[in-house]
Order: C-alpha cells, then structure tokens, then sequence
C-alpha cells in the first residue's frame, strides 16, 4: 500500500463562541453578518489527520472537502494551512435546497469513491444542526467499519485502534481499514494556523464542484416549521447582606 | 435550536476543561475570584494565592503580611487637622445608608475581615487603616456624606472597583472608604446617537456587554475589565487597548454627574458632542483620581461595535522589526487598525510558566506582536489584512506569525497580552512602571533596567536576589511602554536602584512618567519629571479651589 488516503470532511457553522439568534420570521437563524468558522469537532479531525502523518503513519494525502456556499472557501483554507494537502468544495448556496444529513453521506460516499480514500474522519456532530448522524449513516452506505467519538487513535499497517468516550468510561475498539472515524473533544488540541503556512495554503489546489458533478439531486426530507429561542433563563436576585438572603430563602420555602 | 445552543455551551466548558490554553472566559472571572478570595483570607496574608491555588506550580507562597502603606512610608504623617472617627460619626451614616451592608463599621465593632479588602490594593502593596467603608446607592446620598464629612474633618478616599495601580485607591491612615459599587444602573442608552448614561459604579464589563447586546462597544477596554468601575475608568483617565481607535476619555466622555467636597452635585450629563459654552469644566474630573469630587454618572459616546474582528499574532526577531512591523500595520490596515500590542519575550516565557499556558507560536522571540482589525465588512477587512500579512512575511519584518481562525482564537491570542498583568505578580509583587517614551526609545530602558539591576546584583534565578525579571510590553501603537520587575519580595534597595534613575530617564526624553495609570501615591513624589513649576501650582489651585479642606483622597495625587 502507498499509503493512506484520508478525506476529511468539514463544516462552515456559526462561530461557536457566538450567541445565534433567531431570524424575525422563525424559520431559521441569522447568519448574515455573523461571524462563521469551522465545527469545531471538525479541526479536530483535520488535526487528527496531521498529527497521524507527524507520527509516520504512510499517508499519500489529506485532502479537505466541504459542501457549502462559497465562504466556505475560508474553512478549507484553514484546513490547508493546518496541514491539508488539497480540498475539494461542492458549491450549495444559501439559497440552494440545504443538505440534510443522509444528503451528505451519499455525497461523501461518491466523493471517497472517487477519491479512492481509506479513512475518512469526521467531527462527531457539527453545532449547528446538532444531528450526528453523517459519519454514521456514511459509514452503512460504504458498508465500513465505524468508530465514533474517538478520544485516541492508532494506526499499525492496516489495523486501526480507537479509544471512543461512552458513558461511564472508555472503549477500545480495532477495526480494519477501510474505515470511518468520527472525533470528540479530548482527541486532541488543534492547532493555530501559521502565517508562512496560510501563505503556502493559498497556492495549494482547491476544486470547486457542483452536487451535479456527483449525479446527486438531493431535496430535503424535512420541513422545519418553527425555530425559537430557548426560554429565558429566570434572573437571580441580589440580596444586600445574610439576613436578606436567609429572609429570601425563607420565603422560597427553601428554609 | 435549544438544543444546538445547549451542546455549544456544553462544547464551550468541555473546551475549557479539556484545553489548558487560555481562554478571556477563565481570566475575566479570574481578576474577581482574586478578590473573593481576598475578602475572606485573613486579614493579614499575602499569598499570590490565586494563581497557585490553580496553578499548583510552585506550590503555596508563603503568606506574609501586606505592609501597611503609613510603615513602608514613614516620611507620610497623617494630618493632625482631620478628625478622628467617633460612634457618633457612625451613627450619622447608619442613619442616613439605612441598610447594614451600606455601612461597614470596624469604629465600634470589630470588622477587619470585612473591611481588609478595602484597605488593601490589587496588587498589595499598599495597605491602610480604614475603620468605616460606605456604600451609598445614589448621588444625594454621596451628597450627604460629603457634605457631613466636610463639616467634620473626615478625609475620604473614592473608591471603585479598586484596580489601580498607583496606590490611589486605598487609605493610607484612616480615611473613610466611599465605594460606588452599589451605585451600578445602566441609566439610559440611545441606539440612535450611540450615547450611553450609566451610574459611575457600573462594571466596565457590565457596560460594554449591555453595548454588546446593542451592537456598540464601550471605547475602553483593559485587563481589569471584570472588576474595574466606569467611574474609576474616568477618575484614572484609563487608555487600554483600543485608546490607538477609540481615543481618550477625554474625547468620548461627554459628561459627568459629581459631588463636590461642600456636597453640591454637579449635573452636567450632557448628551451632546458639541457644546462650546464656557470652560469645559468635565474635563478636571477625567483623570482626577478622586481628589476634587466623587463622580457619580457619566454619559458617553459609543462606537458601534465591529461585526469583523480579526486578531494575528506575531513572533519577531529584535524591537526594530516591531517598530517595522507597526508601521507596515498602520499603512496597510488604515482604519481598521483597533489595537497594536507589544510583548517582549520574556512577558510570554512568565505566562508559559505560571500559568501553564501553550504558546500560539512553536519557537522563542526576543518579541511579539498582537495586531487587531475591527470594521464592518469582513470581506474587505480580509483582503487588507492578507495583504498586510502577505507585506510583513515577506519582507521578513515577521519571522513567524498565527492568525486566529475563530472568536476562541481571538480570545486566546489576546489572552496572552492581557493575562501577564496577572502573571508578574506570581513570586510575590510588581514594580509596575508605566510611561510614554518616544516609540523608537521604548524598549532601550528595559535593557537599561535589566542591565542595572544585574550589575547591582538585585536580578537572578535564586532567592537571596529579590529581583526575578525585568519585562517590558505595553501599547505600542500609543508609544506607551509597562515596565514591569518582579519582584520576590518588596525591597528599598530594589526601589532605590528604579527610581528616581528610570524617571529621569523618561524625562531626558521628554516622556511621560505616568502614561494612563496617574499619579495616586506612588507617582506623586516624581510629577516633577513630568511636569513643569507653573503646571503644579495650576494644578494645586484647581484642588484648593474645588476642596479647600483637602478632605478628598488626602496625601496623593498633587
Ligand atoms: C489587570 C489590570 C490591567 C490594567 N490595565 C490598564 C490599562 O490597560 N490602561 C489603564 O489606563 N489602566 C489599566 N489598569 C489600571 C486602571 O487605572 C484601572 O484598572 C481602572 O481604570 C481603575 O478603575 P477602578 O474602578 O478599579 O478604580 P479604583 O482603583 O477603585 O480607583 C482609581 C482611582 O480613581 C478614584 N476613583 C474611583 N472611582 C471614583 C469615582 N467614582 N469618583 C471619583 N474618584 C474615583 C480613586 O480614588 C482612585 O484614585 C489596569 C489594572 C489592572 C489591575
């Protein structure tokens, strides 16, 4: 084997220090003029994948794709300054029908078809959507082998070793490659992007495609009705010194 | 969308406990835990608690007592023409306060524990005697303690959130403490004009997340902004971060609500940009330090706030290329420009250290740089910062360089300029100098100091030297320089090796020997460096005039 071929898929998602908010009309949430970046379980992956290549796994090479609108660009860039060798964008525009979940697993699948990968490592879920379902479902298309939320990975010739987080502990699970690998937060810690890097990055390739190029006209199965905020959380209260607070909690019935 | 918001908040603290790099999130609260902490350590410890506490580094310092301010300056007497506290004193602002937690009374009981965090400064080396901490709610309140305390004799020191660093906010004998803390509404804002009218007590955080939520920004920001008061903002004529875009109080304050030492109260919370009618009398208040009224509001022009924010940070081989690199950032990135920081080397080696921070950059830099865009339209934004970036890596002004991809990174990027404050004072104190030297001299004085003191054998790796470093960072694009020793302990002969050597340094070069941290107590004895005969006397007629009885934040400023 020449070595691996990784794909890494990635998402263009509203910042996550960033408070959304819900559009006037309820149906979605604002993100004209908001600040975007990568899911952030998605730097994971693309960290995951460098840092196998730092610690001599064979790799032919990273290649970096995403599905999205042209911003999207911005994220593969990083991915690329990160370490990625080349990225691959499938243009879905705002105004486009949106991809749902199982839209982006056959997506993926003929892209690793195509690409001739034999690992792809996704982030567990993205923050927007919260469905965690991508990895899942591509992983019974392609008929491979899965580790989810892994928290460590190996890889020795064509075995693959992955710790995955579960309730109440760890699980160790070995698979063989081919495979699909989605990450969680105590993977690893990704990494800054370099300036001498984001330089390099701007002349590596970046493809642009179409979901026509795949033969994929995908149309969403669900509508979504209504999007509102949580409810507010109920503010505390300040009281002036103990006896306020004791006389307060009294009239709680907490006391 | 619940649902989403709750794994990013669930995202966000897994995050932090799982990453050990810095994140705005854990210093800001940090600044206030210091003080939680302070109000219920005993009475009489110094322990540089906090970051060892979490850090665990080097375990423990040993706890030894903050020096009273009247012990470790003898030569200050305290004036025999004020009164000395009485119960009858007390009784006055019992009854007038109403609520026990307005008074705290350490004059007929005992209440040191309480009233120790108010006696002693953030970065503890001044220390006084207070018995008696007010906290009135409103302007005629303030109005009616002054007044009382005028007729009396009872000196008074303002007191806001209490991180100055020149000694101003702290007794030095027994002065009543007056802090504002309770006065904290958010009076007024005009999504229109920008203009926003807030009691003096209100957190500067506080503030500037109010603005957040209405698409402004307040034009101050700083390290202490989790603690400090808008009040004190302006009692200091504070610069921070974004002075470089945002100018000086001076310019955005646009009025000020005060009480006089006689009681009255100034109402001059104008609303307007323009008003040329008679002496600009708000102006005496900004940067007053509390020695000729108490402020009790201001009103003040907001910007809106930058939906783009970019941060990049960047590693550099010698000060000139910093110098370099400020200028390419000003030719390059124009208006957009909002801060340009300075970091020597050895800033960020201590943040590593003590707070166990990851650098953003995998090599050592004599210096670093932190450079912040902020404008309304990210695409444009982009294009001039690439170039930017593209001029400086080029031209090898930069030998390395990261550029945050998202909010987080922008946090910690800035976490590593704003947390060595924090930082410094890790191995027991901090002389803090900060002052304004023409920007190409800047950093010729931290090697001065450094050489000085290595001579003199104050500066090594051991214990028997009290001197553990000298650092230099600051606001660069201000031509304002923090030199700052760590120290292990506080040290006459430390002191008498600083000052007034680096004054007289500063002033051969016409600087400024106090750029936005004012005089207080430890810069009053060397405003001479810094200003003329004639500028004092004008300077001590104004105080004469507005507290003839000197009653207000007595032994500073003047
Ligand atoms: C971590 C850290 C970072 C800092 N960074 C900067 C910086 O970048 N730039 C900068 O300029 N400063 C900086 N400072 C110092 C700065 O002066 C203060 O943080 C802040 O401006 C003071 O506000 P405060 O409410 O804490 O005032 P205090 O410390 O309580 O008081 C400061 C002075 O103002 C007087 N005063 C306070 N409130 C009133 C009032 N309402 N009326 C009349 N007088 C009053 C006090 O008597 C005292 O003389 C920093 C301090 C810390 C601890």
């Amino acid at each position: 084997m020449s070595g691996l071929r990784i794909l890494v898929p990635i998402k263009r998602v509203i910042d996550y220090a960033v408070k959304p908010r819900v559009n006037r009309a309820q149906t979605a949430v604002e993100t004209a003029n908001v600040k975007h970046s990568m899911n952030p379980f998605d730097e994971l992956s693309i960290e995951e994948a460098i840092r196998l290549r730092e610690r001599k796994v064979p790799i032919q090479e990273i290649v970096a794709f995403s599905a999205g609108p042209a911003k999207s660009q911005d994220i593969l860039r990083t991915a690329m300054a990160m370490g990625a060798d080349r990225s691959i964008h499938v243009v879905v525009e705002e105004k486009d029908p949106q991809l749902e979940p199982l839209g982006v697993a056959k997506l993926l699948k003929k892209v690793v078809e195509e690409q001739k990968s034999d690992l792809v490592i996704l982030g567990k879920q993205s923050i927007d959507d919260d469905a965690s379902q991508t990895g899942q479902m591509l992983a019974g298309l392609l008929g491979w082998p899965q580790a989810t939320q892994a928290s460590k990975v190996d890889i020795s010739d064509k075995t693959v070793t992955v710790i995955k987080e579960v309730d109440g502990g760890v699980e160790t699970i070995k698979a063989n490659l081919p495979m699909i690998i989605t990450t969680d937060l105590r993977l690893n810690e990704p990494r800054y992007a370099s300036l001498p890097n984001i330089m390099k990055a701007k002349k590596k390739p970046l493809e642009k495609k179409t979901l026509k190029d795949y033969g994929l006209d995908e149309q969403p199965r669900l509508k979504t009705l209504k999007v509102t905020e949580p409810p507010p959380r109920k503010g505390g209260v300040k009281v002036d010194d103990v006896d306020g607070m004791i006389s307060k909690l009294k009239e709680l019935g907490a006391l | 969308m619940a649902a989403s918001s709750r794994v990013a908040a669930s995202l966000r603290r897994a995050a932090l406990s799982s990453r050990p790099s810095p994140c705005i999130r854990n210093i800001r609260p940090a600044l206030q835990v210091r003080w939680k902490t302070e109000a219920t350590t005993s009475a009489s410890t110094e322990s540089v608690g906090q970051l060892d506490a979490k850090g665990g580094l080097d375990g423990p310092a040993p706890a030894k007592s903050i020096k009273f301010t009247s012990d470790s300056y003898p030569n200050i007497q305290r004036e025999s023409k004020f009164a000395k506290l009485s119960e009858k004193h007390v009784q006055y602002f019992q009854e007038l306060l109403g609520s026990d937690s307005a008074v705290l009374d350490g004059v007929t009981k005992d209440a040191t524990e309480d009233i120790e965090p108010f006696n002693a400064d953030w970065m503890r080396k001044f220390r006084g005697h207070a018995q008696l901490v007010l906290k009135p709610s409103t302007k005629e309140e303030v109005s009616a303690i002054l007044k009382y305390c005028n007729d009396n004799m009872l000196a008074v020191v303002p007191q806001g959130g209490n991180t100055g660093l020149v000694g101003g906010s702290v007794p030095v004998f027994d002065e009543i403490v007056l802090n504002l803390q309770k006065m904290n509404n958010i009076r007024s804002f005009d999504e229109v004009s920008g203009i926003l009218v807030a009691d003096a007590g209100v957190i500067l955080e506080v503030a500037d997340n109010y603005l957040a939520e209405r698409q402004h920004i307040f034009p101050l920001d700083l390290g202490a902004k989790g603690s400090c008061q808008i009040g004190g903002n302006v009692s200091t004529n504070a610069g921070g971060l974004r002075l470089l875009r945002y100018g000086s109080l001076h310019g955005s304050v646009l009025g000020i609500e005060a009480v006089l030492p006689d009681g009255t109260i100034v109402e001059d919370l104008s609303l307007l940009r323009k008003n040329n009618t008679g002496y600009d009398i708000k102006q005496l208040f900004i940067g007053s330090e509390g020695t000729i009224g108490i402020i009790t509001g201001i009103s003040i022009q907001c910007p809106r706030r930058s939906p783009a924010v970019n941060v990049a940070y960047f590693g550099l081989e010698s000060y000139e290329q910093a110098q370099k690199a400020f200028v390419a950032a000003k030719a390059y990135l124009g208006e957009i420009l909002s801060a340009f920081e300075m970091m020597d080397g050895r800033t960020q080696k201590i943040l590593k250290k003590v707070a166990g921070t990851k650098l953003p950059l995998e090599g050592d830099y004599p210096f670093y740089c932190l450079v912040e865009t902020s404008g309304s339209n990210t695409d444009h934004d982009s294009e001039k910062l690439q170039n930017f970036l593209e001029h400086v890596m080029e031209s090898e002004i930069v030998a390395d360089g990261v550029l945050a991809e998202s909010q987080t990174q922008v946090a910690e990027l800035w976490a590593c300029r704003e947390r060595i404050t924090e930082c410094l004072g890790h191995w027991g104190g901090v002389y803090k100098y900060d002052l304004s030297i023409p920007i190409a001299q800047m950093y010729d004085l931290v090697e001065d100091i450094r050489e000085r003191l290595t001579k003199d054998g104050l500066l090594g790796d051991t214990d028997d030297h009290p001197v553990v470093d000298v650092v230099g960072y600051g606001h660069m694009g201000d031509a304002n320089l923090h030199l700052n020793v760590p120290v292990r302990r506080f040290d006459k002969t430390v002191e008498k090796a600083l000052e007034p050597y680096l004054y007289e340094w500063t002033s051969k070069r016409n600087g400024s020997i106090s750029a936005e941290h004012g005089l207080g107590l430890s810069k009053k004895p060397y405003v001479g460096y810094s200003k003329s005969e004639t500028m004092i006397k004008l300077i001590k007629q104004i105080k004469n005039l507005y507290d003839p009885n000197g009653i207000l934040n007595p032994y500073k400023y003047i």
